[in-house]
């Protein structure tokens, strides 16, 4: 006979799981119980299960494996939700683990008890109430099968406190297989042939490259594509690292505040091959004006990501990575010269700037932390500007080394998901790049940082605002700056040494190369609190529901 | 357009708010929906009517697909199908019973239930059959109507 906990706690370590992000509570206890005895399974005791689910999403976007989060019945639970949210819109595999109100006291309103498998039905690929112990195994096994394959994704499993105490026979279970769920992964050869032929005839292709491409270690297919064809690729948000940023043929980032000539690109393609991407309102602009003369071909495991926003003309319904394998063997270069010296000239004549004064300007932030970790931090950012800034300024030439939240846009999420990063790779330099709105979401997590000994490097752009809505205030509200001033704020530094750690403010331009090798340097955790220029803006811009070509820019 | 979706799906706990969740939270329609077993116990047949143009249509067909509890999804609106729906009426005859009986006789409606002023009756059909019932009933004084949505299913191939 094994009891409820022991069989989830063998079941995660036969799923590969290392290491829960968790948070205690009265429900959890004899979960956690057990875990305390269990060598194999480290556990980072978060300081709130917020900060749970980010980090088990951040260790899932860096090592590409399932993330574990676990909290408590009721608030702990409800606590997950943004986290669980963020990983869903993402495409993130994460397991989530809630402990429930005794089986018998479901729905009594007892003490910590919230609906969490109603709650979480919207924002979760499958969620689970498990009812007796003796599902608990299957279930698990199940979770993580659905997590990992297809369109990963979060899925939640609600124990019930007496399933995890309670005893049952121990059962040898085989491999999941669930009649309903058969996800496509090969692509259809005939639909892979017409895209080459496509591809072939092709004067102005892009290549517009999505999460999809990390998602399905498909980077280097994706490369040998490019390479093969000479196609130029844009990346999304999400697909940054997919495809080398300091390649000749990279276009940097598409969309709201995607480069230049991407979205000249984009516009004045004939062919647009979009790849593990979702045609979200950030990347199109405008619907009707977006690659308006462009044949589209669509690669995506999720069939209902095809014409969702924008008709597409080739679908290709299947796992990015082996689709990419079968028309890499096909695709031929296409006659495509001139297109190519357009965009070079777009490259060289449209570059990113900014303005380069003596002030302290949070791209030039961005442009040394690149130079001084030679392009190979992991940088997860917050969402705002400082995410806009790092995804302009940083360039990623390896897939995973981006973790952001893209579809949700949760302010709150990079630091916690810097902790998951880091616990999978201790030996890496990660970056929070964070506001200092967004890193005041979190921030108690500094305290899981000192107790696990990570060496977390967290840079706050700091303007005193809300800086990406006091853009939009400024550009479209006439400057009317209606609650984004948060000059009310602590001293970030002095937060740092009250929890330990190193903490070094930065006013002037040329402190910053000195402050960033100083925190590289140290062996702790450490905060770079870089007051920046107030009211700089995040430039290209397009404002929403404009045309890509209909650039804002901020430079006279 | 108005469409007939019939879904087949396991026959678990949290399925049908998942359905109904996915219909709700992305902004479709559901005119009518029935779910019950089928012949296979652990598998429920969902008839929903909805509508919307054809892009949503598709939306919504591949969005039931992309479910995990969701075995198979057939749009039934362009098969040959047949149709129908289960309706109770409550009617206040006023004196008027025997032509109610009249009407009903025409409809092949059954009297389920008489009481001192009022009669209750049944009446499977398609919309249009049950449509025109009600129609004719609501010269008298209609106290309660129900109607269960509809089921549909393909019609065998003649050979």
């Amino acid at each position: 006979m094994k009891q409820g906990a022991e069989i989830l706690i063998d079941t995660l370590i036969e799923e590969g799981v290392d290491v829960i992000f968790g948070y205690q509570g009265g429900a959890v206890l004899p979960i956690f119980d057990l875990l305390y005895r269990t060598k194999e399974l480290k556990v980072v005791l978060v300081r709130h299960e917020q900060a749970a689910a980010h980090a088990a999403d951040g260790y899932a976007r860096e090592t590409g494996k399932v993330g574990v989060c676990l909290a408590t019945s009721g608030p702990g639970a409800t606590n997950l939700v943004t986290g669980i949210a963020t990983a869903y819109m993402d495409s993130i595999p994460i397991v989530a683990l809630t402990g429930q109100v005794p089986s018998t006291m479901i729905g009594n309103d007892a003490f910590q008890e919230a609906d969490i498998v109603g709650i979480t039905r919207p924002i979760t690929k499958q969620n689970y109430l498990v009812k007796s112990v003796e599902d608990l195994g299957k279930i698990v096994k199940e979770a993580f099968y659905l997590a990992r394959s297809g369109r990963p994704g979060p899925v939640l499993i609600d124990i019930p406190k007496d399933v995890s105490t309670g005893k049952c026979k121990s059962l040898r279970l085989g491999a999941v297989s669930i009649r309903s769920y058969n996800p496509t992964h090969k692509g259809h050869p005939l639909q892979i042939k017409k895209a080459a032929e496509a591809i072939a005839k092709a004067k102005r292709p892009v290549i517009y490259a999505g999460g999809g491409v990390i998602l399905s270690n498909a980077a280097d297919k994706l490369k040998e594509l490019a390479e093969k064809t000479q196609i130029p690729v844009t990346n999304t948000l999400m697909g940054l690292g997919g495809f080398p940023g300091t390649h000749p043929l990279s276009l940097g980032m598409l969309g709201m505040h995607g480069t230049k000539y991407a979205n000249f690109a984009i516009s004045e393609a004939d062919l647009l091959i979009a790849i593990g991407a979702r045609f979200d309102d950030r990347i199109t602009g405008k619907m009707d004006e977006f690659a308006k003369g462009a044949t589209i071909i669509h690669i995506d495991i999720d069939p209902s990501e095809i014409s969702k926003n924008i008709k597409c003309h080739i679908p290709i319904v299947g796992d990015v990575g082996q689709i990419l394998e079968e028309l890499n063997k096909i695709a031929e270069p296409p006659e495509i010269s001139e297109w190519l010296s357009k965009i070079f000239a777009w490259k060289k004549g449209y570059p990113l700037t900014y303005k380069d004064d003596d002030q302290l300007r949070p791209q030039y932030v961005i442009e040394k932390i690149y130079e001084l970790t030679n392009g190979e931090a992991i940088i997860t950012t917050e969402v705002g500007q400082n995410q806009m800034w790092a995804a302009q300024y940083y360039k990623f030439d390896k897939p995973r080394r981006f973790l952001s939240s893209g579809g949700l846009g949760t302010m709150g999420y990079g630091f916690p998901a810097a902790i998951g990063a880091q616990v999978a790779n201790p030996k890496a330099t990660v970056f929070d790049i964070a506001g200092d709105g967004s890193i005041q979401m979190n921030i108690q997590e500094l305290a899981t940082c000192v107790q696990e000994k990570l060496p977390v490097k967290i840079a706050i752009l700091n303007n005193q605002y809300l800086g990406m809505v006091r853009q939009w205030q400024e550009l479209f509200y006439d400057k009317r700056y209606s609650h984004t001033d948060i000059s009310v704020a602590p001293d970030f530094v002095k937060l740092a040494e009250a929890y330990g750690i190193l903490g070094i403010r930065v006013e002037k331009k040329e402190e910053v190369t000195k402050a960033i090798k100083e925190a590289i340097a140290y062996k702790g955790p450490a905060l770079l609190d870089f007051r920046i220029v107030r009211e700089e803006n995040v430039f290209p811009m397009v404002p929403a529901g404009a045309a890509l070509t209909q650039m804002m820019d901020g430079i006279a | 357009m108005r469409h007939i979706i019939s879904v087949l799906v396991e026959n678990k706990f949290g399925v049908l708010a998942r359905v109904a969740g996915l219909f709700s939270g992305r902004g479709y329609n559901i005119d009518s929906l029935c779910v019950a077993p089928t012949d296979d116990p652990t598998v429920s047949r969902m008839t929903i009517v909805t509508a919307g143009d054809e892009k949503i249509i598709e939306q919504i067909e591949k969005q039931l697909n992309k479910l995990v509890d969701t075995i198979k999804v057939t749009d039934l609106t362009h098969t040959t199908h047949v149709e129908r729906e289960l309706l109770l009426i409550k009617v206040r005859h006023k004196g008027k019973r025997s032509e109610i009986i009249e009407i009903a006789d025409i409809f092949r409606a059954k009297i389920i239930d008489v009481a001192k002023d009022c009669v209750t009756l049944e009446m499977t059909g398609n919309e249009e059959k049950l449509e025109g019932l009600i129609d004719l009933l609501k010269s008298f004084e209609i106290v309660e109507l129900i109607r269960t949505g509809k089921v549909a299913i393909t019609r065998a191939e003649k050979t």
